[in-house]
């Protein structure tokens, strides 16, 4: 069965400040009506504390860091479920009961398995 | 049509349903479509010259079956048992029924709301309607190398993303099937906008899309959405010669030679919405409605006969569906023809979002036109002017300026 990455982005929360509490309880709710398909994921610090990293001139060159996210959009990437699901059909149908996809959207990709 | 022509057409049909069933067996629709296109290409060598076999579609599956398992081998792209699935199955015919499922699958993976509405149009055209990558980027006046990449980076995200191969559940049903018609609409849509004279290859959209319709409708003959579908196409088709002037002008409704429809048409399209109607009385669906308007229009023996009454109550059913300004725009245009251009005034410029919509400038300017207000008539004319028509369009509101006194 093919493996999904469902990626949620929404406002740049911190998920670690009590004022989240009710948000967590409602993200631990949907991992527990997931839990049949729920093969991982995470929470994410705020973007605040992601550091961007390049490699400039190739492979072996130096390594450029910058303060912040890849792309600074009004919707932050706040975290992250792997879910196993027989489809597409089921992986959006689980998508769907992400907190993030009425605070938000959640992208949904196809993992490879190597 | 010619011998060679009905032909091409067994051919084509045959060759979509091969492709279901091969979609299905194998799992890969690039496969498939390789496949089913490779028994195609053969079976219009080959028939022509030895006659068609008794029975066309399994001759096809055979050929393709045999193609599919050279590409599997020669790829290697899979695991052997997969190879020997597609074998075992070779020497039987599937019953109608699993091919008419096969061909529902195929309809709602081509139309899978997770696919975007161009990669939706384009595989519809490729893959169910049997078009070549070549003619379907003729046909939407897209680069031919640009529609290879659509439809390709289409089939990878069914294959890699999982877009199921499968009939949607009763509860999801009614949605999916709102979608499919949706995608076939657009590409009718696409045909009728370019019109039959100047442009004939976009023009064949249309036919492409009550091909498809059709063959909606007979596989699912009791869905009065696609019934409504089927209705709405054939009406506004029916009207395709008498649409336009021998120079390529367009020729309004009210001065079409109604000789010049296709009466066969009409009259399947009035039957059909007939039957959508009686399923569906309480809650007709948005199709159905306006194919109701078509038959209005199409029963009618000139403009000034035209039951006007009636036209008015489907649009009011049609608002009752889905409130939307530009339905309101032409429900005004009728009123107009019953009640006269003040009583039509008043109900456009209560509408009020369409500012930016040439057709409600150009409205309002044929109302006050009527009415006798020229001044006001010009004023509205040319703002339309403003907003970008298609030339034809332009000429028409030139010659009705020049036309006021």
């Amino acid at each position: 069965m093919p493996t999904y990455v469902a990626l949620t982005y929404t406002r740049d929360v911190d998920w670690t400040s009590p004022e989240y509490g009710q948000e967590m309880k409602d993200y631990n709710e949907f991992g527990q009506a997931a839990a049949a398909v729920m093969r991982g994921g995470n929470a994410l610090y705020p973007t605040t504390t992601a550091t961007t990293v390049r490699v400039s001139g190739g492979k072996g060159g130096d390594i450029v860091t910058s303060d912040g996210p890849y792309t600074e959009t009004k919707e932050a990437l706040t975290g992250f479920y792997l879910l196993e699901c027989a489809d597409l059909d089921e992986a959006v149908k689980y998508a769907a009961q992400i907190p993030a996809a009425w605070d938000g959207a959640v992208e949904v990709r196809p993992v490879i398995e190597f | 049509m010619g011998a060679g022509d009905a032909l091409a057409e067994v051919v084509r049909d045959e060759g979509t349903r091969v492709l279901a069933t091969l979609a299905r067996v194998t799992g890969d629709l690039t496969l498939a479509e390789d496949a089913a296109q490779d028994a195609v290409v053969r079976a219009l060598e080959t028939w022509p010259r030895d006659g068609v076999p008794d029975n066309p579609r399994a001759w096809l599956l055979v050929t393709a079956k045999r193609r599919a398992i050279d590409v599997i081998r020669r790829e290697a792209r899979r695991p052997g048992k997969e190879a020997e699935a597609v074998m075992f199955t070779e020497a039987e015919c599937d019953p109608p029924g699993v091919v008419h499922d096969d061909l529902l699958r195929l309809v709602f993976t081509c139309c899978h709301p997770c696919l975007g509405t161009e990669a939706q149009v384009a595989l519809a055209l490729r893959t169910l309607g049997g078009l070549s990558t070549a003619e379907v980027a003729r046909g939407l006046m897209v680069p031919e190398a640009t529609m290879a990449k659509r439809l390709t980076r289409a089939k990878q995200k069914i294959a890699k993303a999982r877009i199921p191969y499968r009939v949607p559940a009763a509860d999801e049903l009614p949605a999916r099937l709102d979608g499919v018609a949706t995608t076939v609409y657009l590409i009718f849509n696409e045909g009728y906008a370019a019109g039959s004279g100047a442009d004939l290859v976009r023009g064949a959209l249309t036919s492409e899309a009550v091909r498809l319709s059709r063959l909606l409708a007979e596989l699912m003959p009791d869905e009065p959405t696609v019934l409504g579908l089927l209705a709405l196409l054939l009406l506004q088709d029916a009207r395709r010669d008498a649409r336009v002037d021998d120079d390529g002008r367009p020729v309004l409704l009210k001065d079409q030679d109604r000789a010049r429809w296709d009466r066969p048409a009409i009259k399947e399209g009035v039957e059909l919405v007939g039957r959508a109607l009686r399923r569906t009385p309480d809650h007709p669906n948005t199709y159905a409605a306006q194919a109701a308007i078509a038959a209005c229009h199409a029963l009618a023996p000139s403009y000034a006969d035209t039951p006007w009454d009636a036209v008015i109550s489907w649009y009011d059913v049609l608002l009752g569906i889905r409130e939307i300004p530009v339905v309101r725009l032409n429900r005004a245009v009728a009123v107009a023809e019953r009640d006269g251009p003040d009583a039509a005034l008043a109900l456009v410029d209560a509408i009020g979002d369409l500012d930016a919509y040439p057709w409600w400038h150009a409205t309002r300017g044929e109302l006050l036109h009527r009415a006798g207000r020229s001044e006001a008539a010009r004023a509205a004319y040319e703002r339309a002017l403003t907003l970008g028509m298609s030339e034809p369009q332009v000429e028409h509101l030139r010659r009705r300026i020049a036309a006021l006194p």
